[in-house]
């Protein structure tokens, strides 16, 4: 089974890789750029096939590392 | 004083960390590695050292946090144990939430390595005992993400409780926007636990200790945990 977990900054956290890219994406001449927030990707393969067990794993596994909860969300997904 | 320092894969500061240790103390510093599941017995002071643990994947601090050792180290917080974190080590104890808050990315983006000005707000605690309330010091830092964030209500709890033990300040001890290095919430550079035994701090105390570094305003916070540890047994 194939997951995605999700992870961006909390609104109001301070991003200034977003805004650096932000800014190079204007420099750039790419049209309609209002702004950009920064995040993480993380594809992960799981061993079983229990849908709920899955997404009780993967929500585990971004509590305890993935996200840093103060300052991050995060969103599960299964493909 | 019986210092452990623990040592990561990718951290680089330990060795100026236990010299600096063994300056202040005349003991020499046991070097934990991260797998091990205790403490050496009768440790005074644990040391999270600065570097790059596990080359800052994920977060700065992430990976290091939840290693076995950790397990150890909230134990013997949790008993008042003093644990001292510089620099990566500050953003370990951040991670593993025996500090609050995070350290972000500088402000301005760029790794900043050079002197900087620290006040030392208050001298009544363990870690800021060998300098007078108010002192200007003059220690260096090289990091990347130091500066340090919180909610607001924490912040305010941090100041309210007397909890930030070193700020970033001007030659004159200026507190100020152009002496916040990397933007820090308040300038901090360095702050305390609830109980007030575990300092974080991004500055590298253990660089300014001997004369040959041109500088020895480290010293004093050394030299002020060997005087409260020796006062205390």
């Amino acid at each position: 089974m194939k997951a995605r977990v999700t992870v961006t900054l909390k609104s109001g956290i301070l991003d200034p890789q977003g805004k650096a890219i932000e800014g190079a994406l204007k420099s750039l001449g790419v049209d309609g750029v209002a702004s950009v927030r920064q995040g993480k990707v993380f594809d992960i393969e799981l061993s079983g096939s229990d849908k709920a067990k899955a997404e009780a794993a993967l929500k585990d596994a971004a509590d305890k590392l993935l996200a840093n909860t103060v300052i991050e969300n995060y969103r599960v997904e299964l493909l | 004083m019986k210092s452990a320092v623990l040592v990561f894969p990718g951290i680089n500061r330990e060795r100026d960390m236990a010299r600096a240790l063994k300056l202040a103390s005349g003991h020499e510093a046991a070097m934990v590695w991260h797998a091990e599941t205790a403490l050496p017995k009768g440790t005074d002071l644990v040391v999270v050292p600065g570097g790059f643990s596990y080359g800052d994947y994920l977060r700065c601090g992430a990976i290091a946090a939840r290693a076995p050792v950790m397990d150890a180290v909230r134990d013997f917080a949790g008993k008042g144990g003093l644990v001292l974190g510089v620099c990566n080590g500050f953003q370990i104890l951040c991670e593993a939430g025996l500090l609050p808050g995070v350290l972000m990315r500088n402000a301005r983006l760029k790794f900043i390595c050079k002197d900087v000005h620290l006040r030392v707000e208050r001298s009544d605690t363990p870690f800021t005992r060998g300098y007078n309330a108010g002192q200007i010091i003059r220690v260096p830092v090289a990091h990347g993400e130091g500066n340090y964030e919180a909610d607001e209500e924490t912040v305010k709890r941090l100041e309210g409780e007397g909890r930030v033990l070193y700020r970033y300040c001007s030659a004159d001890g200026v507190v100020d926007e152009s002496s916040n290095i990397n933007g820090a919430a308040q300038s901090i550079a360095g702050i305390v636990s609830e109980r007030g035994n575990v300092l974080g701090m991004m500055p590298h105390p253990e660089n300014h200790v001997e004369d040959i570094m041109g500088c020895t305003d480290g010293r004093g916070l050394f030299a002020g945990l060997v005087a409260h540890l020796e006062n205390a047994a």
